[in-house]
C-alpha cells in the first residue's frame, strides 16, 4: 500500500510541475493550476488512505486531523474569496507564513517525539535543524510582513539602536542550538531554544525593511518556505514534500533576483537595511516647483483624444488610490475613438512581483496591452503621450546617469515619448528621496490631483471631447 | 521506501533545477499567479502534517498535529482559490467586449 501511494506522490509531483508550466501563458494558466490543485487533492485522498491502512492514528488523532483541516480550509476559503486585489501580498506573506510554521511544525514533532527513533542522527537532525530555523525566521518574518502590508506594523524601516549586534548575536545562538542539536539529537531545550531564536531573527530580519522593499522581502520569503518544506520532506523521508519545496524554493530566488535587479539592489543590501526608504519623502524644493509646467485638465483630455498611441505608465499610486477601473474604462473610451492604448509595467511595479498587472487584469484590461519593461521601451519614441500615473523613481531619466541613489535602476524611457502627461498630488518624491528629472523636462506637463479623482474627471473630459 | 540521503539529495538538486527551467519561462505578468499558485504546492506540506496526525498519542502530539494541519489546510485551500480566482480576470482582448456584443444580440434578438 505504502508503495502505491508513494507513486501516486509521484505522478502529483509531476502535475505540480506540468502545472507551473502551463503558467507561461494566460491562456493555459488556469488550466495549470487547476491540474495543480487536482494533483493536490489525489495525493491528500491517498494519504489519507495510507493512514487508515497503517492503523496507528488513534479516534483523537481522527478528530484532530478533521477538525484542524475543516478549521484550515474554512479560514482559507473565506480569505481567498474575499481578498481584495490590493491585498494579494499580505495574503500570500500569510500564505507563507503558515507553509513556513507548519514545516518547522513537523520537524519539532518529529524531534521531540522522535518519530523515527532508529534512524536520528545527522541523518534528520541536520535538515531538522535547518527547517526549524527556516521555517521559523519565515513564519515571524512573514507574519511582520503581512502586519507591514496592511499596515498594522508601520510600513517605514523601523531601526532601533543595537540592531547588529543582536542580529549577530541570534545568529550565534540558532547556529549553536543547530549544532547542539546535531551533537544530541533529540534535545527538547535544544529544539526551544533554536525555534525561539528563529522566531526572533526572522522578526529583526524584517522589521528594519521599507515599504518599497516588500516585493523582494516577499519573493524571499517565498523561497524560504519553499526550502523549508523541501527541509520537511527530507525530515519526513517524503519525497512529493522535497520536489514541492524545491519548486518553489526556486520559483521564490528567480523571482528575488528579478526584483533585486530591477531595483538595483543587492539581497544582502535590503535584508541589512539599505537606502532610507519612507512612504513619503520631503517635498522638492520650490527651484524645481518653479520649472515645472502644470496643465489643466482639459489640456491633458484634449491632447489624449487626439493622440494616435497612448502609453499608461501605472504604478502603485495609482493602486494605492484605488484608481485602476477608472482607467481601465478611460483607456476603453479612448480605444472605442480609435486610439491605441497600452501600459508599461515596471516590473516592481506594486508591492509583489507582477501586482500591478492582476489589478489592471481586475480592472478588465486585457493581458496583451500589458506590456513589459524591455517590450514597451522601444515603443516610447513612437507614442504621442505617456500618461504617467503614481509612478515615480522607476521613469526618473537620472537613474542612466551615474552618482545619485538611483543609478543603474532599469527604468521606463517615459522622457522619450513626444510628450509626458504626469498625474501627481504634489511634487513629493518616490522611495528614493530624489527629485524626479522627468518632471523638469519641457515636454512634461503635470496635473496635480489625485490620481482617482484626476482619472475620472479626465474620463469624463475625455468623454466629451469624442462624443461618447 | 526509505529515501537514502544522497538520493534524497538528488532528488532536491534536480527539482530545483526543473523549477529554475520551468519557471524562468513564465511572464512578468503572470508572477504574482505564480507566486501563489507555487505557495500553494508548498501547501503540501499538509500530508506531512497528518502524517504526524497518524502517529500522535500525546497532548503535545495533538496539538502540534492540529496546528500543522491548519496550516496545512489553509495554505492548499486558500492558495489555490486566489490563484483560480486571479487567473479568471486575466483575458485577451475582445473576449469579454464579444461576451458583451452577444448579450445585446440576443437582448435585441428577444425584443424583436
Amino acid at each position: 500500500m505504502g508503495t502505491v501511494v508513494r507513486y501516486v506522490f509521484l505522478a502529483a509531483a509531476a502535475c505540480f510541475v506540468i502545472g507551473l508550466h502551463l503558467m507561461n501563458s494566460p491562456r493555459t494558466a488556469r488550466r495549470g493550476n487547476t491540474l495543480s490543485a487536482a494533483a493536490m487533492a489525489v495525493a491528500i485522498a491517498a494519504t489519507v488512505v495510507l493512514v487508515v491502512h497503517d492503523g496507528t492514528i488513534t479516534t483523537t488523532g481522527w478528530l484532530v486531523l478533521v477538525l484542524g483541516a475543516a478549521f484550515g480550509s474554512g479560514v482559507g476559503l473565506y480569505t481567498a474569496r474575499t481578498v481584495q486585489m490590493t491585498a494579494m501580498p499580505q495574503l500570500v506573506s500569510v500564505f507563507n507564513a503558515v507553509g513556513g510554521g507548519a514545516a518547522a511544525l513537523l520537524a519539532i514533532d518529529d524531534i521531540v517525539l522522535a518519530l523515527h527513533p532508529g534512524v536520528l542522527g545527522a541523518r534528520s537532525t541536520v535538515p531538522g535543524a535547518l527547517d526549524i530555523l527556516i521555517g521559523g525566521v519565515t513564519f515571524s518574518g512573514s507574519v511582520i510582513a503581512a502586519g507591514k502590508l496592511q499596515g498594522i506594523v508601520p510600513s517605514r524601516p523601523i531601526v532601533f539602536p543595537g540592531a547588529r549586534p543582536l542580529n549577530l548575536a541570534l545568529a550565534v545562538l540558532f547556529v549553536s542550538s543547530a549544532g547542539w542539536l546535531v551533537a544530541d539529537p533529540g534535545s527538547t531545550a535544544a529544539v526551544v531554544v533554536l525555534t525561539l531564536a528563529a522566531l526572533a531573527f526572522g522578526t529583526t530580519m524584517v522589521l528594519p525593511i521599507g515599504g518599497a522593499d516588500m516585493p523582494v522581502v516577499i519573493s524571499l520569503l517565498n523561497a524560504f518556505t519553499g526550502t523549508a518544506v523541501g527541509m520537511a520532506g527530507f525530515v519526513l523521508d517524503e519525497s512529493a514534500l522535497i520536489i514541492a519545496g524545491a519548486l518553489v524554493g526556486a520559483s521564490g530566488g528567480i523571482l528575488t533576483k528579478l526584483m533585486a535587479d530591477a531595483m538595483n539592489r543587492s539581497i544582502t543590501g535590503i535584508i541589512l537595511g539599505g537606502f532610507g526608504t519612507g512612504d513619503t519623502g520631503p517635498a522638492a524644493g520650490a527651484d524645481a516647483n518653479d520649472r515645472v509646467r502644470s496643465v489643466s485638465l482639459d489640456d491633458v483630455a484634449i491632447q489624449l483624444a487626439y493622440a494616435a498611441k497612448v502609453i499608461v505608465v501605472p504604478g502603485y499610486g495609482l493602486a494605492a488610490a484605488q484608481a485602476q477601473h477608472e482607467l481601465g474604462e478611460l483607456a476603453e473610451i479612448l480605444e472605442e475613438h480609435g486610439v491605441d492604448v497600452s501600459y508599461a509595467i515596471h516590473p516592481v511595479a506594486g508591492r509583489m512581483p507582477g501586482h500591478m498587472n492582476v489589478l489592471l487584469a481586475e480592472a478588465n484590461v486585457p493581458y496583451p496591452q500589458l506590456k513589459e519593461m524591455e517590450e514597451v521601451n522601444p515603443e516610447f519614441p513612437h507614442a504621442d503621450v505617456a500618461l504617467v500615473i503614481g509612478a515615480n523613481d522607476v521613469t526618473n531619466p537620472a537613474a542612466r546617469r551615474p552618482g545619485n541613489a538611483i543609478s543603474g535602476m532599469p527604468i521606463l524611457d517615459v522622457d522619450r515619448a513626444k510628450s509626458v502627461i504626469v498625474i501627481k498630488r504634489s511634487m513629493g518624491h518616490g522611495y528614493a528621496g530624489i527629485d524626479n528629472e522627468l518632471y523638469t523636462d519641457p515636454k512634461t506637463g503635470m496635473l496635480f490631483m489625485d490620481a482617482k479623482k484626476g482619472v475620472a474627471e479626465l474620463k469624463a473630459a475625455v468623454r466629451t471631447f469624442v462624443g461618447a | 521506501m526509505n529515501l537514502d540521503l544522497q538520493t534524497a539529495l538528488t532528488v532536491f538538486v534536480l527539482s530545483v533545477l526543473v523549477g529554475f527551467e520551468v519557471i524562468s519561462k513564465v511572464p512578468t505578468t503572470l508572477h504574482t499567479p505564480l507566486m501563489s499558485g507555487a505557495n500553494s504546492i508548498h501547501g503540501v506540506v499538509v500530508i506531512g502534517a497528518m502524517l504526524i496526525a497518524s502517529t500522535a498519542h500525546d497532548v503535545l502530539g495533538y496539538v502540534l498535529a492540529f496546528v500543522a494541519v491548519a496550516f496545512g489546510a489553509m495554505n492548499v485551500v486558500g492558495g489555490y482559490v486566489v490563484t483560480d480566482r486571479m487567473l479568471h480576470m486575466f483575458r485577451a482582448r475582445g473576449d469579454g467586449s464579444r461576451q458583451r456584443s452577444t448579450d445585446t444580440k440576443t437582448t435585441s434578438e428577444a425584443k424583436g
